[in-house]
């Protein structure tokens, strides 16, 4: 099984991540698309792990999925803060950090 | 082998295009687990048990869940300013963006440099991928990697129960909470753009 | 005590009681702040008393004592200590200045008396003594071009001590600048000897000038004319002269001390000092002589015809500090520095008398004011005729000798200096006539208002303190002069200094009597001048002729005087009328300083709008200033625009950024 057709998933996939990101106002779905490239991410590690045939690919690809779900804790939590707080849940509206 | 590998694969595509066209967020959250789902059928593949069952237990049981809930009680499908799109010229944009990497990264792994990776992979010994030797590698070689991300679950845990807030409830808060680390009338960059602290004009 | 440590003592001691008055301003309560300053400069003159033995004491050839505290500067082929130089030309001139700064410090402990800064005005005073001392003991160029500038400054604390006065402080900035433009001069002369021969101090100056130069060799006489510029404008000749009257808005005792017997004699003892560098650049000297020439003529010219008390007799020093110039130019030495000692007696005393007299008047300086004060002021009469009669240089009084030996050691040198000799003499008609025009008009005819209130006991004071300048109201605070006036028959501190300085009037022609009879000061000078290598050669005949025409001259001056201003009445008004273009450009002195003003102020104030408008609006605040800050304004302002707070515009930041990483490894593994 020739790696590169895995890596090539991978790579369509963080584009598909990345586009969504740049393209959707709701910070959910701007998450969902983080975990996107996140998961090509992933794949890509495996794919590299199976053709080196040792585990680190595996266990890096085991620590970023606890690094996801901790971002997704966060991430989530601020959305359910901001909803809390009646503040519009729409990335173009909240922009008071700018110069 | 192929034809399981393009299967999946065409799954987990899909899936991901439904992330990112999916108007309703609550789509795209069914479509995020799907994808993920697929995935983990291509981990399988690739002859790695064990995460490709975590990324189904952990991923899409407990995050996705998670997500689900959220979504649930935030909601968005039905709020007008939430549904309006991105203007078409930004929607291009991104999309010459996204094409621009893909071509460059297709570039590079088709090109010379990386051909190494039109290899079959290297012999695997038995265990390659169980449990076994999963936690073998945790706790002796990946030991400070493995502590240090139980670490930050509980780092996350804690600020997520911090973010969740206050008591008394639901309603109108009495002040801002930003009100607290910088009061009316200090000069924050959105009472110098003429705009009220909560966001609205 | 050794006589260096007398003289370093003579400077400390002024500095001392300027730094005393000033750092314990808010004590001093009564007189005493003017009774500290009169100690610390009679204290300085004791000094020089004893210096005057010592230097005495010593043989006559080795009668130049040079002393050092330390080195002031030792960089890059200068080198410059602080050191005095203690010759007989520099006593004589401590002697004179602190001398007479002590009787002047004495009257105005009487006169100053109920002006609110009077502390203020005797720290000034001393500092003024200490920087003239400074100057006139210099014992090399830099530290007499210090004295130099520390005079100025302190004639402009002076002149602007009144500095709620607009007249004062205008008056103040006009004297500081064109002194200013003399010490350019005078550090660019200095500049140029210093180029060639690498030294400053004196003794190594004077012995080697004969050596790097040739004589009358064009960069000297270039250097030496430059430090003719300086001592003109600090001597108040043509035509660096404009600040002298304008100097008259200092109070009296400023306008006795530095506009009379010391300030505007730094210029002729630079020229007396320097010399040897004089003597090897003739054709300086000669331009020092001429100007001289011109400056008493001019001066003697305007002082006929105006009109106010304390400027008469500021054109009057103008004039014979104009006698001096040409004097010391023409290598009169002994002649000039008398003629310096005598003149600043009578002069002092002159000024005291009219601040006496303008006390009198409430503060009115108008001669067509004042008359008739004969029998109101008894005692002040007597000064002004003691004062007069000296300026005069009626026969045996101190400024007869004076002049005349002046004038006959100018006319020793034969040729074309007989045109010099004759235009002192045309002057010296000059002198007399507005001297006794002065004096006339002031004590006789009908007496004014003020000298009736007088006579019957009680001093004139007007109903409103004005500036007799331009007749503005004022009050009497501080900044302006004190509510009280203090004449000379109430004032016993005046009435000392002026009676000490009437006697000195007299009796000063002692110290250099005609026909080489009693010559003190001759043979006291002799060590300073004796390298001098200008011809002197005897001429009785020409001694008695000057004589004699000084005399008469001085008779028919006071006689012509009397018979236009006392018993001819409307006789004034005829002769004005007669010269009526003539009295115009006299009363108009000369339109010198329209002259300036065309000439010097108005380019400048136009070359200044032009750079005001033009290039320091376009060039600097445009191009440079306004250019630099625009290109930071507009990479700012780029860099700002990225910054929109739009998350997913960060976010494209991003993916852009790294899709120009990739490319970049692409490319390199390429």
């Amino acid at each position: 099984m020739n790696i590169a057709w895995f890596l090539i998933v991978s790579a369509l996939m963080f584009c598909l991540g990345a586009v969504g990101v740049l393209v959707r106002r709701n910070p959910l779905v701007i998450l969902l698309c983080l975990e996107l490239m996140l998961n090509a991410g992933n794949l890509a590690l495996l794919g590299f792990s199976r053709m080196w045939g040792d585990g680190d690919g595996q266990i890096f690809a085991l620590i970023v999925m606890v690094v996801a779900a901790c971002e997704v804790a966060i991430g989530l939590g601020i959305i359910v803060a901001l909803y809390r707080r009646r503040l519009p849940v729409d990335v173009d509206e909240l922009r008071e950090l700018h110069g | 082998m192929w034809f399981f590998f393009f299967l999946f694969s065409i799954v987990a595509l899909a899936g991901a295009v439904g992330v990112v066209a999916l108007r309703n967020p609550f789509y795209s959250v069914l479509a995020l687990v799907t994808h993920l789902i697929a995935l983990a059928l291509l981990f399988l593949l690739l002859e790695a048990q064990f995460v490709a069952v975590a990324q189904i237990v952990v991923y899409a049981g407990a995050v996705m869940v998670l997500y689900v809930f959220v979504v649930a009680y935030v909601g968005g499908g039905d709020q007008p300013e939430l549904l309006s799109r991105v203007s078409a010229k930004q929607r291009t944009l991104a999309v010459v963006f996204g094409l621009a990497i893909f071509v460059e990264l297709a570039i590079a792994l088709l090109g010379t440099a990386l051909k190494a990776v039109d290899t079959h992979g290297a012999k695997l010994a038995t265990d390659y991928g169980s449990p076994a030797q999963i936690g073998d590698l945790l706790l002796t070689r990946f030991l400070l990697p493995f502590e240090l991300a139980s670490f930050l679950l509980l780092v996350a845990a804690v600020g997520a129960v911090g973010l969740a807030g206050r008591r008394g409830g639901v309603g109108p808060d009495h002040e801002v909470f930003t009100d607290t680390v910088r009061p009316q009338g200090t000069g924050t960059m959105a009472e110098g753009v003429g705009r009220r602290r909560d966001g609205h004009p | 005590m050794s006589i260096q440590t007398a003289a370093w003592l003579v400077l400390a001691l002024p500095l001392a009681g300027s730094l005393k008055l000033a750092l314990g301003f808010r004590f001093w309560r009564g007189a005493m702040a003017g009774w500290i300053g009169t100690a610390a400069v009679g204290l300085a003159f004791v000094f020089a008393l004893v210096t005057l033995v010592k230097l005495l004491d010593l043989p006559a050839e080795q009668r130049h004592v040079a002393s050092s505290l330390w080195d002031l500067a030792n960089v890059g082929g200068v080198h410059i200590r602080l050191g005095i130089y203690i010759d007989p030309l520099s006593t004589l001139m401590i002697l004179v200045v602190s001398g007479v700064s002590t009787l002047i410090h004495l009257y105005s402990v009487g006169y100053m008396r109920s002006d609110e800064g009077y502390t203020r005005f005797f720290s000034y005073l001393n500092f003024f003594v200490f920087s003239m001392l400074l100057l006139v003991l210099a014992g090399n160029l830099a530290l007499l071009i210090v004295g130099w500038a520390f005079v100025g400054a302190a004639s402009y604390f002076l002149i602007s001590f009144w500095y709620r006065r607009s007249t004062a402080t205008n008056a103040g900035i006009k004297a500081f600048v064109i002194n200013v433009i003399g010490d350019v001069g005078l550090v660019l002369g200095t500049f140029f000897i210093f180029r060639r021969m690498g030294v400053l101090d004196y003794g190594p100056l004077f012995h080697g000038v004969q050596h790097a130069f040739d004589k009358n060799e064009a960069s000297l006489v270039a250097g030496m004319i430059l430090i003719l510029v300086g001592a003109f404008a600090k001597s108040a000749q043509i035509p660096f002269h404009t600040w002298l009257p304008d100097a008259m808005e200092g109070p009296t005792p400023v306008s006795s001390l530095i506009h009379a017997a010391t300030m505007v004699t730094a210029g002729v003892y630079l020229i007396g000092r320097l010399h040897p560098l004089f003597e090897w650049a003739p054709t300086a000297a000669d331009v020092g002589a001429v100007v001289g020439a011109l400056t008493l003529l001019v001066a003697g010219t305007i002082g006929l015809a105006v009109t106010d008390l304390k400027r008469v007799i500021a054109y009057s020093t103008m004039s014979q500090i104009g006698y001096m110039i040409m004097g010391v130019s023409a290598a009169a030495y002994t002649g000039g520095f008398f003629h310096l000692t005598t003149h600043a007696f009578f002069k002092a005393l002159l000024f005291m008398s009219a601040g006496s007299v303008i006390a009198a008047m409430g503060n009115e300086q108008s001669l067509d004011k004042i008359s008739g004060f004969r029998k109101a002021m008894p005692f002040t009469f007597r000064c002004f005729l003691v004062g007069g009669l000296a300026l005069s240089a009626f026969p045996l009084m101190s400024g007869f000798f004076s002049k005349d030996d002046l004038l006959y050691e100018v006319g020793q040198r034969g040729g074309w200096y007989y045109g010099l000799y004759a235009a002192g003499y045309i002057g010296s008609l000059f002198t007399v006539i507005y001297t006794w025009r002065m004096i006339f008009r002031t004590f006789w005819g009908e007496p004014c208002e003020q000298a009736l209130a007088l006579e019957h006991g009680h001093l004139y004071h007007a109903p409103h303190p004005f500036n007799p300048a331009n007749g503005e109201v004022e009050d009497t605070g501080v900044g302006f002069p004190g509510p009280d006036h203090h004449i000379a028959e109430q004032t016993w501190q005046m009435k000392a200094a002026m009676s000490a300085l009437a006697l000195l009037s007299i009796a000063g022609g002692l110290l250099l009597l005609p026909f080489e009879s009693l010559e003190p000061l001759r043979k006291f000078l002799e060590p300073t001048f004796a390298d001098s290598i200008v011809a002197h050669p005897k001429n009785t005949g020409l001694e008695t002729v000057g004589l004699v025409l000084s005399s008469v001259i001085a008779v028919a001056g006071i006689a012509f005087a009397y018979a236009t201003w006392v018993t001819n009445a409307g006789g004034a008004a005829r002769w004005q009328q007669r010269f009526a273009p003539l009295h115009n450009l006299f009363v108009n002195k000369w339109y010198f300083d329209e002259l300036i003003d065309l000439a010097v102020v108005r380019p400048l104030a136009a070359f200044g709008r032009w750079g005001r408008d033009t290039f320091e609006r376009i060039v600097v605040s445009g191009a440079l200033v306004g250019g630099t800050s625009g290109i930071v304004k507009s990479g700012s302002a780029a860099v700002r625009g990225l910054q929109t707070g739009l998350l997913r515009g960060y976010a494209g930041l991003v993916v852009g950024g790294m899709f120009a990483v990739v490319l970049y490894f692409l490319l390199r593994a390429a």
